[in-house]
């Protein structure tokens, strides 16, 4: 089955665009987790969050670009028929995005009397993008139709991402801060870990019940045996967490990137269900990848230019990952 | 409103803000690189205050960039789900080889460009910023190319109304790339050389003379009349290579009806598409003819040899004159400063006002030729091969427009706060010490502060 290009493409496609989604929803997860908890910061505290992440936010947010360029190029009826779908909250998370990353710059460049109001700016843009990509997601797993039900269920996941976001947020700060700041951050990172496990569950209870395609996958033998597992080792990863919380911050930050890791770990599990429960339809129930892949001789282009290229982005963004190693300390563009 | 408008307008705006900060970043890029290697080479202190003060603009602009084009990367699909359709498979790998190549490279590296300038050697900063200035021309390239071939189409074929690749050569090296691609990173060149001018013109007229200041004036007024030049010849090569495919478009843009021979190059008239005839004309006899044709008689192709196939006029050919006309001036305000420079050492007042008043020049001209050359291929999306009216998207007019006005507030307000902050960088420019950001004195001053 695999000797065939038109079968084989769109899964290597379909996988590579699954996985810039996942490092997408973990890297910009939290750089936006940051900047939804600029509230519980002093002012001159904000500067020392916004330094944790500066180095880091526009190439976070190059992975939404290339997924949404591999979904564009590799399945452009479906580019056309979820974004079309999805247009106001999609307008919603540009207009979001736009304001957060410039309020990055202006805050700092800008008269000193507007740095409040681009706080204020950038706090919004990043609660914003958080909640209108959650409430992409519900009307997602709801098949994209809209009624009542799934816009009150769209509010629901988008309350979770955002929840979400701000977890991926507080523990990057553990990492990255230290004191005062540091402290409020375990606290937060407590609360959004409740939210986010609560938020997880009711989409897995949910998302059977609206598919009864979804219902089947998941409840027949022997794949219930292979999906059991993921909710299982979310659930442990997430009590580690908690264990590991209540004895942050520590005086030498032993094991303070767990928290971090291991809310990382949550969200691949959450992907690798939904990727599985989908799959192969990429507009749900309507259009699989097969029907909606590009010509295969195209796709290969792209994928040569994938595989020799992708390994390069990821060693250089480590070694920039190296670089800016440690507590991050006030912000300085020197 | 009719709905292919209205996308057109929403693209279009989204576009057009979103090019005003390409076109800044692609060349002080590199400008930053060679303030980087002077200082190296001459161990000049003005050097790196210049690079400082740039870098600040450099990474605001760059940021502005970054944001509005993830929303062009939505907006292909939402807006013209029939142009992936029909030519994603030539447009598909242009646009995932510009993500791939130039734009992780690009926000990376400019992470350490902006803030590793402690935390890595000298080389490396400098190694980042030259990869930051290469990975942005990079992205234009990309570009660049698939915006060609939407011009001049060649390495394909059409099977069951799709559009395959044949000749990946032919479809990069397609016949008007290398033309518009010199063009563009020319027209990036010039925005910048007079964006730098401009605001060190005004530091001048507010009494700040440092050595920097100077320097970085006569770096941007050099440039500027360097460039001008260049691009006024590849101008002209670029039209010739329109009208050898695009007849139609530089018919519009000179406002001829008939073909013929002998044709005045026009300075003014109103094209009327009613009459499909101009009025208030004035003229340089035989000038379309020299122009076009470097000879009196040559023959000139008219709009009614395109009846119905041919761009809306009056927009093309208003938009040409404005662009030609603001690169003249370009060329008279660079060459008197160049001069004047040369033999007085710095600015007249006025010539420093002058400069300060075509700070943002280069941009009313990039955003004018743009007009020219995409309104110009109207009604094809790609010539001769998708309308336009055949890519347009099902979603509803009301929602296009209501979100249209919702990016028009925004890209408004950004712009003014965009042109107020660096007015004002200027301004903290001028009191050394004040900026929390920037090093005046010796880069190394820190490291022995620590």
């Amino acid at each position: 089955m695999f000797d065939d290009p038109a079968v084989w493409l769109p899964v290597a496609f379909a996988a590579l665009m699954g996985l810039s989604i996942l490092i997408y929803v973990i890297l910009d997860g939290y750089d936006l987790g940051v900047g939804i908890l600029f509230p519980i910061a002093r002012a001159e505290e904000r500067d020392r969050m916004v330094a944790s992440i500066g180095p880091f936010w526009d190439a976070n947010e190059t992975w939404l670009v290339l997924a949404v360029g591999l979904l564009l190029v590799a399945f452009p009826v479906a580019h056309g028929a979820i974004l079309s779908a999805l247009y106001l909250p999609v307008t919603v998370m540009l207009i979001a995005l736009i304001m957060r990353g410039v309020a990055f710059e202006f805050r700092a460049k800008a008269e000193a009397g507007w740095k409040p109001t681009w706080d204020r700016v950038f706090f919004a843009g990043s609660l914003l993008t958080a909640l209108s990509q959650g409430y992409m997601l519900g009307l997602y797993v709801m098949g994209l139709d809209r009624s009542l039900a799934t816009v009150g269920f769209g509010l629901v996941t988008a309350v979770c991402v955002a929840a979400g976001y701000t977890l991926m947020g507080a523990t990057w700060l553990i990492i990255k801060t230290d004191g005062d700041l540091q402290r409020r951050a375990v606290r937060r990172a407590r609360v959004a870990l409740v939210l986010t496990m609560i938020g997880f569950a009711v989409i897995s209870v949910v998302t059977p019940l609206v598919s009864a395609r979804i219902f089947d996958r998941w409840f027949s033998l022997p794949e219930f045996l292979f999906l059991s597992p993921l909710p299982l080792m979310a659930l442990v990863l997430a009590t580690v967490v908690w264990v590991v919380l209540a004895n942050q911050p520590h005086a030498r930050d032993r094991f303070a990137w767990v928290p971090f890791a291991g809310s990382a770990g949550i969200f691949t599990l959450a992907f690798f269900g939904l990727a599985y429960s989908f799959y192969p339809f990429i507009v749900p129930d309507r259009l699989t990848i097969y029907a909606a892949a590009s010509a295969p001789e195209s796709l290969i282009i792209i994928l040569v230019g994938a595989l020799v290229v992708v390994p390069v982005i990821v060693a250089y963004s480590a070694f920039s990952y190296w670089v800016f190693r440690g507590k991050a300390t006030d912000l300085r563009y020197d | 409103m009719d709905p292919i408008l209205l996308a057109r307008i929403q693209f279009g705006a989204n576009i057009s803000f979103h090019i005003l900060f390409p076109t800044i970043t692609i060349a002080l890029g590199w400008a930053l690189v060679f303030f980087k290697l002077r200082y190296r080479a001459t161990q000049d202190l003005k050097w790196m205050d210049v690079y400082h003060f740039w870098v600040k603009i450099f990474a605001l602009s760059f940021a502005l960039g970054v944001v509005s084009g993830i929303t062009m990367s939505f907006q292909f699909g939402t807006n013209w789900p029939g142009f992936m359709e029909r030519v994603g498979n030539v447009a598909g790998p242009l646009l995932a080889y510009e993500v791939l190549t130039a734009f992780f490279l690009e926000a990376v590296f400019l992470g350490i460009m902006l803030f590793g300038f402690r935390k890595v050697p000298g080389w490396v900063h400098t190694l980042a910023t030259v990869l930051v200035a290469g990975a942005t021309t990079l992205s234009a390239f990309w570009i660049i190319v698939l915006n060609s071939w939407m011009h001049t189409p060649a390495g394909f074929e059409i099977r069951n109304g799709v559009v395959h690749a044949t000749n990946w050569m032919e479809i990069i090296f397609n016949p008007s790339m290398p033309y518009r691609l010199t063009h563009m990173l020319l027209a990036s060149g010039l925005t910048t050389a007079f964006l730098i001018a401009g605001l060190s013109a005004y530091r001048w007229l507010r009494d700040d003379r440092s050595p920097a200041v100077l320097a970085a004036l006569r770096f941007g007024v050099g440039c500027a009349a360097i460039l001008i030049p260049l691009q006024i010849f590849v101008g002209d090569m670029h039209g010739l290579n329109t009208l050898e495919h695009q007849p139609q478009k530089v018919a519009a843009m000179e406002g001829n009806w008939e073909t013929g021979p002998a044709k005045p190059l026009i300075l003014f008239a109103l094209p009327d598409e009613a009459t499909r005839s101009n009025r208030f004309e004035i003229g340089i006899p035989y000038g379309a003819s020299l122009v076009l044709k470097h000879d009196p008689q040559g023959v000139v192709p008219g709009l009614n040899d395109f009846e119905g196939r041919h761009p809306p006029v009056a927009p093309v050919f208003f938009a040409f004159r404005i662009m030609i006309g603001v690169g003249l001036l370009m060329l008279a305000v660079s060459w008197v400063a160049a001069w004047w420079l040369w033999r007085r050492g710095d600015p007249h007042p006025w010539l420093a006002r002058a400069l300060v008043g075509m700070t943002f020049s280069g941009w009313l001209a990039t955003l004018a030729g743009w007009y020219v050359t995409e309104i110009g291929r109207q009604p094809w999306l790609v010539t001769g091969v998708l309308r336009t009216s055949e890519a347009v998207s099902a979603v509803p007019a009301a929602m296009i427009a209501a979100t249209l006005a919702a990016y028009l507030v925004v890209y408004v307000l950004l712009l003014a706060a965009y042109v107020a902050t660096l007015f004002l960088l200027a301004r903290k420019g001028a009191k050394p010490q004040s900026i929390e950001t920037g090093p005046t004195t010796h880069p190394n001053a820190f490291v022995a502060a620590e």
